[in-house]
């Protein structure tokens, strides 16, 4: 076992090296008062403080995380009480084409939903711009929330619910102190998928974003089309840093609610 | 009949949302596809699609997308397996998913620096005497920043196949007298052909439409499914064209799903293993 122990350490090192390295490397030039991603001249704060001094570009860093957080939270409000509905539905064959029609949107190639929402967009006369983004956002997260709901809803003991109702609980209650409760991890894990889906989106985004609004990901595409600047660099700094902030955090948070690990990844 | 009303009405955002962005969108797609430039009802698109330069187009893309596919699960499926023999493999699995959860375009971007003229791949062939060579805008560059992309989507669900994937069998195995191939062969993968199936479905859709990274990486010299969508909407404009490829995408991707398609109770007997 010794023999293949070794080679194997060897290959899975080289995975992350590899998965690793373009991120450090990024962030390595971030700190690079040379103008490029190839010699490193000295040390410098430099293009950090490029980004902290570019109100544009903290606009947009506003606004994106502005969309992602209302985004989620409106995903997350929908999605649970979708998935409380899905679940209580008895007819059997209504509840499993509901089921397929929300993953529809999951499996739907990125550029087809941005498409056909511009499209939508265009024909309710929805304004190109921030409610357009917004909402977009909303339609592709809420399947995930639901995806992340419905096992824990599905864990539920119904006598759970029985018990509540027969010591005289109202609705409105059981649903606040009995449901809600119980589903809270998978609540927590669907509102932090949202979120990163939200973050991460481009496609979807780029479709749907007029000429006056614009999110993180759309504006660091068109300044890497136009090449190389090292604000982006430090850029992706902060952001490597608030992602490993957020994982860590929802590592937490599953391991409290016990569910296995980046269960929902991001297509 | 209270509780008819509020479960009703648990539903109802949910309801409105599935039709107007699950139900409505797909059925717009397919109505703007029978519109040319200037609104009138026609069947051209179908026929232009069926021209050799989309037809090219489409087959090429498919070739991309089967290239990329299948280097990833080359380089996945070793991983995933010496990702369950390892201690504490839910932390190692953790630090495999993080980059993906990375902004796309950042590590799109890092490519166009490391595989730049100047750029460390570059410095390391000069070491061995090669000059400068333009990695970037090629063939090579594309596949290779695709599978990076990826390889986390292709590893999570082979990983998940594998973790479920009772030891004793592979016990018996060996214990009959199988060698650590045919055991593989004979026991491991056919046990985890779902992982490998909901891998290559999250790798072979989402290739067949890419189109920031063809832009950034390989310069427009590589054009998919996707990149033609884009251009069709953003470019020329020209919805129309635009929506049939969209169909079409959409037909190929529930032609993938079918084929990659578990049976769900095959899945989960086996899962439980």
């Amino acid at each position: 076992m010794a023999r293949t122990s070794n080679t194997a350490k060897i290959y899975l090192a080289l995975i992350f090296i590899i998965l690793y390295a373009p991120i450090l490397y990024l962030i390595f030039y971030s700190f690079n008062s040379g103008g490029s991603m190839n010699n490193f001249e000295s040390f410098t704060w430099e293009h950090y403080a490029a980004v902290f001094s570019d109100t544009r570009l903290i606009m947009i860093l506003i606004n994106t995380v502005i969309v992602a957080l209302l985004s989620a939270l409106i995903a997350t409000i929908i999605g649970v009480f979708g998935s409380i509905g899905i679940v209580y539905m008895r007819n059997k064959s209504i509840r499993n084409s509901l089921l397929s029609l929300n993953n529809v949107l999951i499996v739907s190639p990125d550029v087809v939903i941005g498409a056909s929402f511009l499209i939508l967009f265009t024909m309710i006369g929805v304004k190109l711009g921030f409610a357009s983004v917004l909402i977009s956002h909303i339609a592709f997260s809420i399947p995930i929330v639901v995806l992340m709901v419905l096992p824990k809803l599905q864990e539920m003991n119904s006598s759970l619910i029985d018990a509540a109702a027969d010591l005289g609980a109202t609705k409105g209650e059981i649903l606040r102190r009995v449901i809600i409760p119980f589903i809270k991890p998978g609540i927590f894990a669907g509102f932090f998928m949202a979120l990163t889906y939200s973050l991460d989106d481009f496609a979807v985004t780029f479709f749907v974003t007029g000429n006056g609004f614009s999110t993180l990901s759309v504006e660091i595409y068109s300044m890497a089309r136009a090449g190389i600047t090292l604000t982006i660099n430090a850029l992706s700094g902060i952001i490597f840093i608030v992602t490993i902030l957020l994982v860590v955090g929802y590592y937490f948070i599953n391991q409290r609610g016990k569910n296995p690990v980046g269960m929902g990844v991001r297509k | 009949m209270q509780t008819k009303n509020t479960k009703t009405f648990y539903l109802i955002p949910y309801f409105a949302w599935i039709l107007l962005f699950v139900i409505a969108p797909i059925a717009l797609i397919a109505y703007y596809s029978l519109f040319d430039l200037s609104g009138n009802f026609t069947l051209d698109n179908y026929k232009n699609f069926f021209t050799s330069i989309y037809l090219k187009l489409t087959l090429s893309s498919f070739w991309y997308a089967f290239l990329i596919t299948f280097f990833s699960l080359i380089v996945a499926y070793p991983t995933a397996y010496l990702l369950t023999k390892t201690k504490h493999k839910q932390l190692w699995l953790l630090l495999i998913i993080i980059p993906s959860w990375i902004n796309l375009l950042l590590k799109t971007y890092a490519f166009i620096g490391i595989f730049g003229l100047y750029g460390p791949i570059n410095a390391f062939l000069n070491v061995f005497g090669f000059g400068e060579t333009q990695i970037l805008f090629t063939d090579f560059s594309f596949i290779f920043v695709s599978v990076y992309i990826f390889i986390p989507f292709m590893i999570l669900p082979i990983f998940n196949a594998l973790d479920k994937l009772n030891p004793s069998l592979i016990d018996a195995s060996r214990d009959l007298g199988a060698s650590s191939w045919t055991t593989f062969t004979k026991v491991i993968f056919p046990l985890t052909t779902n992982g490998v199936k909901a891998g290559i479905q999250a790798v072979f859709i989402p290739s067949l439409s890419l189109f920031m990274i063809t832009r950034l990486i390989a310069g427009n010299k590589v054009i998919t499914l996707g990149t033609a969508i884009e251009q069709q909407f953003l470019v020329t404009q020209n919805w129309g064209m635009g929506s049939t490829i969209a169909v079409f995408l959409i037909i190929f991707m529930v032609i993938v799903m079918i084929i990659t398609g578990q049976r769900e109770k095959g899945a989960t007997s086996n899962g439980k293993n």
